[in-house]
């Protein structure tokens, strides 16, 4: 009896525990899923409808149309396939007997009423890639709006940012890791003087804002003319991933067994073979981990690309902030941008989790 | 790198010095006119950008072989000095570049004027911009809007992310409700922006309008009416840290997951022998076994929202009454043109972190290894 009883109980918490993490789960995932949902929609469904009518739903759908006689008088009451009602009421519409509804369509002059029908709609949408054609391509686009009329519109080139992205992220990823492997692998095995004192340093700049360094460094590229240039932007995501990057290398490096390096050392080896040969192979969950953590936080990155490449090299979170300035309500452009955004990081993220929940896990505080 | 011939020439050791210099000298030439190249160069942009990345990841490479190549052809006891220093040299002239030096020109400029030339004035006049940082109404709203950031983002991530570690470690299917909690993490504050803006987007009151803002529609469907949820001060604060909590969650989660999972079955199983209950048990041990992870995880995420600029540059641009720190730096460098002002902010988000920092050195003082 006992051990039954406990049975329910264990059986009800579970079902509770599961309620809770997916009602959680639901609301962590709901919003991107609209997104995705109205990136397909055509431009002028968007406007028409939530994207949640691609679901299967109810909705009224026009069957037929009447033409009130010329001699039925629309002040008063007016009867209609044997219902009466003001003309007030039918423009609100009125569901007959039959379950059809009836709607008076504009003013009373129209003398015109639409019949719809609650039907069911299923899995029907209108489903289209024009949006993302229309936000990728960088050339003039033409399309015939709602109203018949002509529209010309230059393209919002999230396919060249997307390539400005790639260009900047993958050496601002390689570069800060290696310079901090070999950093990580000086403070850990090599002897000189002012070691302690360099390490505690780059401790206390761990958490520095880099908001501290925006002004000088823009001053210091308007001098060099390195604005806008990916060497400008790789040194700038280097300089602010290093502090991190050299401490978690350092703290993996410095635990590597001092019998290995020896050994090397009695063979003859230099410095630098050790390091090539040795270090590097044996770091590589260290570096992995900090490269999937510092791709995508290069890839994200939208502040220092905003100051110190702007519009002259623009990044895909860049071309992304200013469809949201300039067309914010155009959400066939903003929810396909959106996904063509997060398309490569999400990719990266989910096949490599688990050496990124390592990263993290190490120590994540970054200024 | 011992030279095998003893009676080398003086001739030949000046051509070894000037090669061991010259190929330093040749290797950064060469990799400043491919710099030329990119920057100034209209060739198609695929071309521009394979070479960017050829260049950029094979020239840091090059460089560190090069560095090291003229070092070891240094005499012996000068080389071997030096070698270190190839190792550490670049990370440590970067970090000094970027971020330490900053630390006191930001300092200098804050105390000077628009231009960031002349001193702002004499006397007590020379902390005008902290005056002004600390007088001026919307830097009063900065600050009132940032405490609400730390407070209430900072407040829910770290709730929410501890009650899905807790509740997810006792389920089946913990490694799917924790990789869709963590998912954001992926995302960008820019293409979050997007998504959220969609879901308080808002059209007003019209016939044949339709809400297809998510916030909206459900509030709709209770018999409410639609609101613009992000011009109703103060509450339009609450709507963008929810945006926060929502990428911030997962990152808590993650981290206090794996703290979680590091109790000792043991005690809790003598716990519940002697008949606590799984509340007692949350309390009495889990809580204060994973203090010091709740603890580092708060700081990260305080550290986090204090520099908070994307969510709100990206959905409000600060307007509205929700202005932050980070974006009132950002329009007084760049919108009003005004680099002291700019700077003495900055200087204030520095001294904000600087318990952060003292408490960093002392863990790393105290067993070589911070937080």
């Amino acid at each position: 009896m006992a051990t039954s009883s406990l049975k329910g109980q264990q059986r009800r918490s579970s079902l509770i525990i599961n309620g809770v993490l997916i009602l959680v789960c639901l609301i962590w995932l709901v919003p991107t899923l609209g997104v995705f949902i109205t990136s397909f929609r055509d431009s002028q469904d968007i406007f028409n409808s939530g994207w949640w009518a691609v679901l299967p739903h109810k909705e009224d759908a026009e069957t037929g149309e009447i033409i009130l006689e010329d001699d039925i008088d629309v002040n008063g009451q007016i009867a209609i396939e044997g219902t009466s009602a003001t003309f007030e009421e039918w423009r609100e519409g009125v569901v007959l007997p039959d379950g059809r509804k009836l709607t008076w369509y504009g003013n009373k002059r129209t003398r015109k009423i639409i019949i719809s029908e609650e039907v069911w709609v299923g899995f029907a949408a209108n489903l289209t890639l024009e949006n993302y054609k229309d936000v990728i391509t960088g050339k003039e686009i033409s399309f015939t709006d709602a109203g018949g009329n002509e529209i010309t519109r230059k393209g919002n080139n999230l396919g060249g940012a997307f390539l400005n992205s790639v260009a900047v992220a993958i050496p601002a990823t390689v570069i800060p890791i290696l310079i901090a492997a070999f950093a990580a692998f000086g403070f850990s095995w090599l002897k000189f003087p002012g070691r302690d004192l360099l390490f505690t340093m780059i401790v206390a700049i761990l958490v520095v804002p880099l908001q501290i360094s925006l002004v000088p460094i823009l001053q210091d590229y308007t001098k060099l003319d390195l604005n806008g240039t990916f060497l400008g932007i790789w040194l700038a995501h280097t300089g602010f991933g290093l502090p991190l990057a050299t401490y978690l290398l350092f703290n993996y490096i410095s635990t590597l067994p001092r019998e290995l390096l020896e050994a090397a050392y009695i063979d003859g080896a230099s410095n630098f073979t050790i390091f090539v040969r040795l270090i590097l192979p044996l770091s590589v969950p260290s570096l992995a981990s900090f490269a999937i953590f510092q791709f995508l936080w290069v890839w994200n990155d939208y502040l220092v690309s905003l100051v110190f490449l702007g519009e002259k090299t623009r990044v895909i979170t860049y071309a992304l902030a200013s469809i949201v300035g300039e067309k914010g309500q155009d959400w066939h452009l903003l929810t396909s941008g959106a996904f063509i955004s997060m398309l490569l990081p999400l990719a990266v993220f989910f096949a490599l989790q688990r050496y990124f929940v390592r990263g993290m896990l190490a120590g994540s505080v970054k200024g | 790198m011992q030279s095998p011939a003893k009676n080398s020439s003086a001739f030949s050791t000046i051509g070894r010095v000037l090669l061991s210099f010259l190929v330093p000298v040749i290797t950064f030439w060469g990799l400043w006119q491919v710099f030329l190249f990119l920057r100034d160069s209209e060739a198609p942009q695929l071309v521009i950008i394979v070479v960017a990345i050829l260049w950029g990841v094979g020239g840091i490479a090059l460089l560190f072989v090069v560095l090291n190549w003229f070092v070891e052809q240094l005499p012996g006891e000068l080389g071997r000095r030096l070698q270190p220093f190839v190792f550490i040299g670049p990370a440590v002239a970067i970090m000094a570049w970027y971020l330490a030096i900053p630390v006191f020109r930001t300092l200098a400029l804050s105390f000077k004027g628009p231009l960031g030339q002349e001193w702002i004035g004499k006397g007590w006049e020379i902390f005008a911009n902290y005056e002004f940082a600390f007088t001026d109404r919307i830097m009063l709203e900065t600050f009132r809007n940032n405490l609400m950031w730390m407070v209430f983002g900072t407040a829910l991530s770290v709730g929410f992310g501890l009650l899905v570690a807790v509740l997810a470690d006792r389920s089946k299917f913990e490694s799917i409700y924790k990789a869709i909690i963590f998912m954001p993490m992926a995302i960008s504050f820019v293409g979050a922006g997007v998504i959220w803006k969609f879901v308080y987007t808002y059209r007003g009151v019209g016939v044949g309008i339709q809400e297809i803002g998510l916030l909206n529609a459900i509030v709709l469907a209770f018999g409410g009416e639609s609101q613009p949820w992000l011009n109703l001060p103060p509450w339009n604060n609450f709507f963008l840290i929810i945006i926060m909590v929502w990428l911030q969650t997962g990152f808590a989660m993650v981290v206090i997951s794996s703290a979680i999972k590091g109790i000792p079955d043991e005690l809790l199983e003598a716990a519940r022998i002697d008949g606590a209950t799984e509340v007692q048990a949350f309390f009495g041990i889990t809580i204060p076994y994973i203090k010091g992870t709740l603890l580092t995880v708060t700081t990260t995420i305080v550290i986090f929202s204090l520099k908070l600029f994307d969510i709100v540059r990206v959905m409000t641009g600060g307007n509205n009454g929700t202005n932050v720190i980070a974006n009132e730096f950002y329009l007084q460098r760049f919108t009003y043109g005004n680099t002291g002002r700019a700077s003495a902010i900055a200087i204030i988000l520095l001294i904000a972190v600087v318990p952060v920092i003292i408490y960093n050195l002392r863990e790393f003082n105290k067993d070589r290894r911070a937080f």
